[in-house]
């Protein structure tokens, strides 16, 4: 019996040998969140997918300075723009190679073509591939980009310029969005020959640090480290991502070592996780904002003194404890604090209902009145528990004699609803796309966004006029100055009750080194080794 | 048995009919717009609305919508889903085999632990072992699945390091996809040690998703081999002195056999057409889950087409169930 236990043991050794061996790669396992709606990060918005695409396959012409919001130089190395701010022209990197895959071998490197197939087939029509494989462009025409571009010039196969109808600051920030991530166009063509061009948005070659080997809806996807990646190979030699819904079961992966990185665990489990020795709980504040929107042009809400003093009245830190159980921050501003521009002088509305009654009582409402807080049926990063914020706003608004009713519905009609306006007030937030102030301000409280993002059904003239002023310039300390203004008027106007920016965490395995979070939500696994 | 069969099919056309008309009817009556859900807290234009609704055929009138659908379903098309634009076919026939392979494992342990814990019961009566094995199946029955799962998990998984925590396969082993099957595809590659990392992540998902089967099962052949065996005949042939183990196994199983096959049938459809919770737990990627999140999404042409799918699985399982009792039972065979 011990000789026989002593040979499986020999054996077990010797196959452990010659598996590790032959395992000797690095690999590392990300355990995410859901399966990604596709491959071509250009059709949709979910950071899923980004993840499993244009974060880790693809480059774009200017990128996020990881663990930034801030921008360097991608396939572009450098570029300028024309003193009108209306011409970009972008010098693009030579060498940059393109992956293989099973069908499609690449003959020659990234150039012009690459960039202008891109954003071409996104915002014209015309393009062969424009309607291919459903051809909806979200957040290309979302970004407003479908107008902005007027056209595109080849100047050499290694300069691109981009001509604009009007100057528009952000267009480099946007350039860095994942929707702007570059296609081969070769690839493209070598498809559209076949007869199957559907198959570059499954099956992209892409000049990103990694590439795509195979995916298993729902299961997993496995991808291997570029050789020939621009910047040099990435440290790991497999990236795996294990496709785990379940954050419980996330956390269980993670301490069973079946997985080296996981997002978004559940808050009850922080405590455990930072006490556990062979774990790492890195955290940030995320790029985002949960906001309570007064539609300001419905009665009372047309009056900034009623909207003043509901702001006195919300006590902001039992809903940090209550619904972020600390894992969030009182905001005052509708920008972050990550964020460039974020104007720290602005003071923000104390807790205290004795005031906010006097308010109220000059506004012509000493009794108070009737109102309804509409809640969120879904858990967001900005907001975990819509409901239980509004049971505490509602408590709070009653000191002061305002009936709040809560109201809620199914999440697409809870958009649109609030979109016509039919709310008194409104819980929602807002992560960021590209870490441009104006992805903020702009598209949540601009003039142009009212019947749309702009829940407060907000217009207000000072402050759209900044906000203007700051998308025409491209110097950034100028900018910087008009949003500080902005979020100044902002306060002083309380269109919002900024509640709260919340705080992302991410565990991971203590070997791993050199993972840096991304303020904008997305997971890098090419800085990365173990 | 020709008419029998025959007879059976006749009505699986009216089903058909009804669960097209109950799915397309049922997923458009829950509130909630899948463009403005797609689009999230940025929101569409009012024109961009109406563009993708046409491109969609959301425009057009529910009828025509619904004739669509069915004449597509007719001709083996089942749309397009509207997150991925894959074909529902195509997703439905990557992920049904993971489903197929736990539902089988997951009825195999129901079967080969309620059987035998059901017979037990049954012949020990009233004794400690009956009272044991039902005490069992109650807590099997009642479990929650949800719980049930992170406690194995946390405990064989995360504590003692017996079991992986989820997935089907270790991510060492790269296997292509030829059947789906992982138990199959992990045989056919060359890479040692695949096959078993495959049976080892099979173990807890199956014992979770066979607990309440195995429950009902061992309650059913309790029940069912307590009425046979006060029949008279098994007093015959007791009287006759036939071994005790002979009256059980050959007289009084094969007759107490019959409404356990029914439950059986019924297990193994519910079995197949997708496990929510254990899904999700384990990671594992089958049709329930897949089912659930299209909801969410309102994905309408996956939800139209999986359901769809999923009830012709129940009425095959259930018709096969109806033509294993003609086998077991010829009077029901000659009956009708």
């Amino acid at each position: 019996m011990k000789t026989g236990l002593a040979k499986i043991t020999l054996a077990l050794m010797a196959a452990g040998a010659i598996s590790t061996s032959a395992h000797a790669a690095t690999t590392l396992v990300y355990c995410s969140e859901g399966s990604p709606e596709g491959f071509n990060p250009a059709f949709y918005t979910a950071g899923t997918t980004f993840d499993a695409t244009s974060k880790n396959m693809f480059n774009r012409l200017v990128e996020f300075k990881l663990g930034t919001t801030e921008t360097e130089p991608g396939l572009a190395e450098s570029y300028e723009v024309s003193s009108d701010g209306l011409e970009y022209t972008f010098h693009l990197r030579k060498g940059v190679k393109f992956h293989t895959s099973k069908d499609f071998t690449p003959t020659r490197d990234f150039n012009a073509d690459d960039v202008i197939f891109t954003f071409d087939r996104q915002g014209n029509k015309d393009n062969p591939y424009h309607a291919v494989s459903g051809g909806s462009y979200e957040y290309f025409t979302g970004m407003g980009m479908d107008t902005l571009i007027k056209e595109m010039v080849k100047v050499d196969d290694y300069t691109v310029k981009f001509i604009l109808t009007k100057p528009e600051a952000p267009f480099i920030a946007n350039l860095a969005m994942d929707f702007a991530s570059i296609f081969s166009k070769e690839q493209a063509d070598f498809y559209m020959k076949k007869g199957t061009p559907e198959k570059l948005d499954i099956d992209p070659v892409a000049t990103g640090p990694f590439q795509k080997v195979q995916y298993q809806k729902d299961s997993l996807i496995r991808y291997t480290a570029f050789e020939d990646y621009w910047k040099g190979k990435a440290q790991i030699d497999r990236l795996v991502f294990s496709i785990t819904p379940d954050a419980s079961v996330r956390y269980a992966k993670l301490k069973a070592g079946e997985c080296d990185v996981m997002p978004y665990p559940n808050p009850a489990d922080l405590k455990q996780m930072e006490a556990d020795p062979n774990i790492n709980l890195m955290s940030q504040e995320g790029l985002n904002v949960g906001y309570l929107a007064f539609n300001t042009q419905k009665e009372p809400f047309t009056d900034v003194r009623v909207r003043q003093a509901l702001s006195l009245a919300t006590d902001k830190s039992a809903i940090i404890d209550a619904v972020f159980q600390g894992a969030g921050k009182s905001a005052k501003n509708p920008i972050p604090p990550t964020m460039w521009s974020y104007n720290n002088n602005v003071v923000d509305y104390p807790y205290d209902p004795v005031k906010a009654k006097k308010l109220l009582a000059e506004a012509g409402y000493p009794d108070g009145f009737s109102t309804n807080i509409w809640a969120m049926p879904v858990q967001r990063p900005y907001n975990p528990n819509a409901r239980r914020m509004a049971e505490i706003m509602q408590e709070d608004w009653s000191k002061i004699g305002v009936k709040a009713e809560i109201v809620s519905y199914e999440w697409g009609e809870y958009l649109n609803r609030s979109k016509n306006g039919e709310h008194d007030t409104v819980l929602l937030g807002w992560t960021g796309d590209n870490g441009d102030p104006d992805n903020f301000l702009y598209v949540l409280l601009g003039c142009d966004a009212v019947g749309g993002a702009n829940r407060a059904q907000w217009c207000n003239e000072e402050f759209n006029n900044l906000l203007l002023k700051a998308k025409q310039t491209s110097d950034k300390a100028e900018r910087t100055k008009e949003y500080e203004e902005a979020q100044v008027v902002f306060k002083r106007e309380a269109p919002w009750i900024t509640v709260a920016h919340s705080v992302v965490y991410e565990p991971i395995r203590k070997e791993v080194k050199g993972y840096k979070i991304d303020p904008l939500g997305g997971h890098y696994f090419y800085n990365v080794s173990k | 048995m020709f008419q029998f069969i025959f007879r059976r099919l006749s009505l699986v056309i009216p089903t058909f009919i009804g669960i097209t008309l109950l799915t397309f009817t049922l997923i458009r009556l829950i509130p909630g717009d899948p463009i403005e859900v797609m689009a999230g807290e940025r929101g569409v234009s009012a024109e961009r609305h109406a563009e993708l609704s046409a491109q969609l055929g959301f425009d057009k009138p529910l009828y025509v919508q619904y004739f669509h659908y069915v004449t597509g379903v007719l001709q083996g098309d089942l749309g397009n889903s509207l997150i991925t634009r894959e074909p529902v076919m195509k997703e439905f026939l990557t992920l049904f085999p993971a489903t197929i392979e736990l539902a089988l494992c997951a009825a195999i342990f129901a079967i080969l632990i309620g059987l035998p814990a059901g017979i037990l019961a049954a012949v020990k009566r009233g004794t400690v072992i009956d009272h044991s094995v039902m005490t069992f199946s109650l807590t099997g029955y009642s479990m929650p699945i949800f719980w049930w799962a992170l406690l194995l998990m946390l405990v064989f998984s995360v504590n003692l390091g017996w079991t992986p925590v989820s997935g089907r396969i270790d991510v060492v082993y790269w296997i292509e996809d030829v059947t789906g099957f992982m138990l199959i595809d992990s045989l056919l590659s060359d890479e040692a040690g695949a096959f078993s990392s495959a049976v080892a992540h099979l173990i807890l998902p199956s014992i979770v998703l066979g607990t309440i089967p195995m429950a009902v099962i061992a309650r059913m052949t309790r029940s069912s081999m307590l009425e046979v065996l006060s029949e008279d005949y098994i007093r015959t042939a007791r009287a006759k002195g036939i071994a005790p183990w002979r009256v059980i196994v050959i007289h009084a199983l094969r007759n107490a056999l019959i409404p356990v096959i029914t439950v059986i049938g019924l297990q193994v459809g519910i079995l197949l057409s997708g496990a929510i919770l254990t899904e999700t737990v384990f990671a594992w990627p089958g049709i329930g889950k897949w089912l659930i999140e299209s909801i969410g999404r309102r994905d309408y042409p996956v939800v139209q087409g999986g359901i769809l799918i999923v009830a012709c699985i129940i009425i095959v399982v259930n018709l096969l169930v109806d033509i294993t009792y003609g086998i077991v039972n010829p009077r029901i065979r000659h009956s009708r």
